[in-house]
């Protein structure tokens, strides 16, 4: 433009020396498609840069910590199954070792290992939605159809042990509410069979994929330090290179007996989230078929629950026929089971971290206080620090390998 | 053999109860095992600075979690807190409590910055404040919300109710 032309507003709008500046503000969520849940981030945007985020929870808070002091024991396990949806019977089993441990109730070795397998499952279920949907957000829908038929095959287990394939209450105070049929048995050794062709599949997909590969690694890394004062648990401080699981630093069911790898990344980013939770499926079928092996050299063939008639409900045939059954029946689930006084904190390794249960008992038919230890809401905060300085796409992916479930994060 | 459980670290109960009662005396209230975990009772003015000791002494790492506590017979409001050791593969419990009257605390997001949204859960549930906080508002409840719902004398029903006996339930 020569000077003969060139209007001259512009000496008077520009500051001189530099161009003026303005942040975008914009809302990502509630109901977002890409964040899977109901998240509201206020991001402030410099062009496609993020400044800062506000973050806003709580849009499917329902109390659970109130609920759970007006539940008997016994009820509390159906608020469990919708903590982590994805993940429920690990979030059943944490439970009902609580109370177990509350109770100093002592479990068999069988149904301890049965437990391993329901939560190896079930941490194989939440790994397949977590690691298909980082495929789905870096834009590669196919190992998403494909590897989503895994988790089909763990519901049918679930629905085998229990009857339900979501919110699955599974397992009860003092063991299972009944043995494994036949067929579950023969549908966990068949899926343990051929659960490793299909990651392998998945894998071939994504984990040496060149697009999948620049689009993750270096996207939304976390210091080890950080994350550890953030309280990070699970995949995402072990993604940062943080050796620590619950299933070896505090074993519980068993988990002691198993031998199994804790894969570790070094970024903390996208990328080693990723991998972390693909080689722990990798180990979660070790463990299950260690377990399936230790169960076929017990001589324990029987037993599916603790010797506890206090909290085991007596079988339906004797509660439909006989009148102490069935008053023993209507007792245990009205709570009637004597709780000791006292309070305990009880930890399992979930699907994305350690979930915590921080009961106090006062010898009531209800906790006087529980306190879930969601490892969601507590890592969750970490999110703006993540994502400070990183493009507006790279935040979606952040947090999609994050595995934030709605349904944890506001209890 | 398997590695001893956390809380099964007894050795380094001792050490921790010797450690706290040296530097602050009479301010720690009682060490007990409670279950499975020591659990230790500090007084409400010195429980920042045990933390910071537990965290720069006693090397615990990790805030694992901070819950607030209702004791309506009392009438007192407390704080929980659960603090772990990488390292040691050690866990305590530290509990604190003040009156009803005076729920202030200072903040601890000093120390972790995790206990940001713990402290914030802490305030919309059970009206604790704490100084220094960098943002402190309600955070699962609605902002206007009228009440703080997990204190003892919150109705979990609708109270005008009239077709249910809530004796069968203990409270």
């Amino acid at each position: 433009m020569s000077n003969l032309v060139k209007p001259d507003y512009w000496k008077h709008d520009l500051v001189p020396g530099g161009e003026q500046k303005e942040l975008n503000t914009l809302n990502l969520g509630p109901t977002h498609p890409a964040t899977h849940g109901i998240f509201q981030n206020v991001l402030t945007l410099d062009g496609e840069v993020i400044q800062g985020t506000e973050q806003t929870i709580g849009y499917i808070h329902r109390a659970f910590e109130k609920l759970a002091e007006r539940r008997p024991f016994y009820q509390i396990a159906t608020i469990t199954d919708r903590l982590n949806y994805c993940s429920s019977p690990i979030n059943n089993m944490g439970w009902h070792m609580t109370v177990e441990k509350l109770c100093g109730i002592e479990l068999p070795k069988r149904v301890e290992y049965m437990r391993v397998i329901a939560m190896e499952l079930a941490r194989i279920a939440d790994h397949v939605v977590c690691n298909s949907v980082i495929g789905v957000d870096t834009g590669a829908l196919t190992g998403f159809t494909y590897i989503y038929q895994q988790r089909e095959k763990i519901y049918d287990i679930y629905e085998e042990i229990c009857g339900a394939r979501l919110t699955t209450n599974m397992g009860r105070i003092g063991g299972f509410e009944r043995d494994f049929s036949p067929k579950c048995w023969e549908l966990i050794r068949a899926f343990v069979k051929q659960f490793p062709a299909a990651l392998q599949e998945f894998d071939n997909l994504l984990v040496r994929n060149r697009i999948f590969m620049d689009r993750t690694i270096n996207c939304g890394s976390f210091p080890a330090d950080r994350a550890l004062a953030y309280g990070f648990t699970g995949p995402n401080l072990r993604a940062c290179g943080v050796d620590y699981d619950v299933r070896v630093a505090d074993p519980y069911s068993g988990y002691q007996d198993f031998d199994f790898i804790i894969p570790v990344g070094q970024n903390g980013d996208t990328y080693d989230r990723f991998m972390v939770r693909d080689q722990e499926m990798k180990e979660s079928i070790s463990i299950i078929k260690q377990a399936l092996d230790k169960l076929d050299k017990l001589s324990d063939k029987k037993s599916f629950t603790a010797d506890v008639p206090a909290w085991v409900l007596p079988p339906k045939e004797e509660v439909y026929n006989q009148m102490e059954a069935l008053i023993w029946h209507f007792k245990i689930v009205m709570g009637e089971a004597a709780v000791p006084i006292g309070e305990v904190y009880h930890c399992v390794e979930g699907a994305n971290g350690e979930l915590g249960f921080y009961l106090v008992s006062d010898g009531g038919r209800t906790p006087a206080r529980l306190h879930f230890r969601r490892p969601c809401y507590i890592y969750y905060q970490a999110y703006p620090e993540m994502i400070k300085g990183t493009m507006l796409s790279d935040a979606i992916l952040t947090m999609s390998s994050m595995n934030v479930i709605a349904g944890e994060l506001d209890a | 053999m398997p590695a001893p459980a956390f809380a099964t670290r007894t050795d380094r109960d001792q050490l921790v109860i010797d450690s706290l009662t040296s530097s602050f005396g009479e301010s720690v209230v009682s060490c007990q095992r409670i279950t499975d975990m020591l659990v230790i009772t500090v007084k409400k003015p010195v429980i920042h600075d045990v933390l910071k000791h537990c965290k720069e002494q006693l090397d615990f790492n990790f805030m694992t979690t901070m819950c607030g506590m209702h004791d309506a017979d009392r009438d007192m409001l407390g704080l929980v807190f659960h603090l772990q050791s990488m390292r040691q593969g050690h866990r305590i419990r530290l509990k604190t409590e003040t009156p009803m009257k005076d729920p202030v605390f200072p903040t601890f997001t000093d120390l972790w910055p995790t206990a940001n949204w713990m402290e914030r859960e802490a305030f919309d549930f059970f009206g604790l404040h704490f100084t220094g906080h960098p943002n402190l508002k309600r955070i699962l409840n609605m902002e206007d919300f009228p009440a703080f719902p997990l204190r003892k004398d919150y109705p979990l029903e609708d109270q005008t109710r009239e077709d249910k006996d809530d004796s069968y339930f203990g409270r």
